[in-house]
């Protein structure tokens, strides 16, 4: 049985990896915002309101380009409701915990670190604080894209666009699934996904960042009643 | 103005978050939602993934020779066989930078 401190530690080292597109894409969101002419100390808010870093980057420049605040609020909306996802599958593990604790722990359940802790919590079902391996990762992720947005914002896009970093997240999302490329289905549900974000990229509010989970999860259903 | 606008933009991401965890009750989920769910990292992820490699900055398709490309199929390799999160991440970069600085 793991402590808490162990657990936090654990959560902590998985997404560690993940700060080589986590902060490089946290200064770029600082710097759009003071380019596209934002009040700094607005620019940095949204970093601890929204929490959500392709949102506030697609918020930021809806605002900028005269877009009306209904649309930027639907279109950061409809690019964060991926997250009921990923607390419908956390709930599972987070079920005991008192509401307080559940309100408070969702405010950290990000892409990154709701990846590493899933799969933590998916080989330890039995370890008892497991949302400490949640609270370790999403912290971690918490603190560095506070820092890297601000580092942003003061400093301006200090890392040169030349070097492409932002393919670093692809890159960084390849490494969470790529294990999964063992298993056929997956794989299945894998390519749905992707062909469908290309196809539907254009659709309006960023939809396809939930259409395409949605026609996924479709597919996987059916590819579970052919399993059986 | 917009502080009001972000604000309710927050207090919206914030439900997107917390709805699942705390408003609803697991129970209500069938066993078949269930059993589906363990399929959404791999029903989510790739939209991050493939519109970040395939679709430049300017909302067109790129070439099929881009380095990108490249630099995903390396890191596909490398983090298969690897298992290392740093491992694929450096090496899809460092091949991509290759390609675009050295060739």
């Amino acid at each position: 049985m793991l402590t808490k401190t162990q657990l936090f530690s654990k959560g902590f080292l998985a997404v560690a990896p993940h700060m080589f597109s986590v902060i490089p894409f946290g200064i770029i969101c600082g710097a759009i915002g003071i380019e596209l002419g934002f009040d700094p100390v607005l620019v940095y808010a949204m970093s601890i309101i929204i929490f959500g870093g392709a949102s506030q980057i697609v918020f930021l420049q809806l605002l900028s380009g005269g877009a009306s605040a209904l649309i930027a609020i639907t279109s950061v909306g409809v690019i964060n409701s991926r997250h009921l996802l990923y607390g419908a599958v956390l709930s599972e593990y987070l079920e005991k915990l008192s509401f307080i604790k559940k309100l408070l722990i969702s405010y950290i359940v990000v892409d990154q670190g709701f990846a590493e802790s899933n799969k933590f919590f998916m080989k330890n079902k039995t370890e008892q604080h497991l949302h400490y391996h949640l609270i370790g990762s999403g912290v971690t992720l918490w603190i560095f894209w506070q820092l890297s947005t601000l580092a942003g914002i003061v400093l301006g896009s200090f890392v040169p666009e030349e070097l492409g970093l932002k393919f670093a997240i692809p890159l960084t999302f390849i490494a969470i699934v790529v294990q999964d490329f063992k298993k056929l289905d997956h794989v299945i549900v894998m390519i749905t996904c992707g062909l469908s974000s290309l196809l539907f990229f254009d659709a309006p509010f960023k939809s396809y960042i939930i259409i395409s989970p949605i026609i996924a999860l479709f597919v996987a259903a059916l590819v579970l009643r052919l399993k059986k | 103005m917009t502080w009001l606008t972000i604000i309710i933009a927050g207090i919206i991401t914030y439900f997107t978050r917390m709805t699942m965890v705390a408003l609803v009750d697991r129970d209500l989920l069938g066993e078949r939602v269930k059993e589906v769910l363990a399929y959404v990292p791999s029903a989510v992820f790739p939209a991050i993934i493939f519109p970040g490699i395939f679709i430049n900055d300017y909302g067109a398709f790129i070439e099929m020779n881009d380095p990108k490309i490249f630099g995903a199929i390396v890191a596909i390799l490398v983090g298969y066989f690897s298992r290392n999160v740093i491992a694929t991440i450096l090496s899809g970069l460092s091949s991509y930078w290759v390609i675009i600085f050295l060739l």
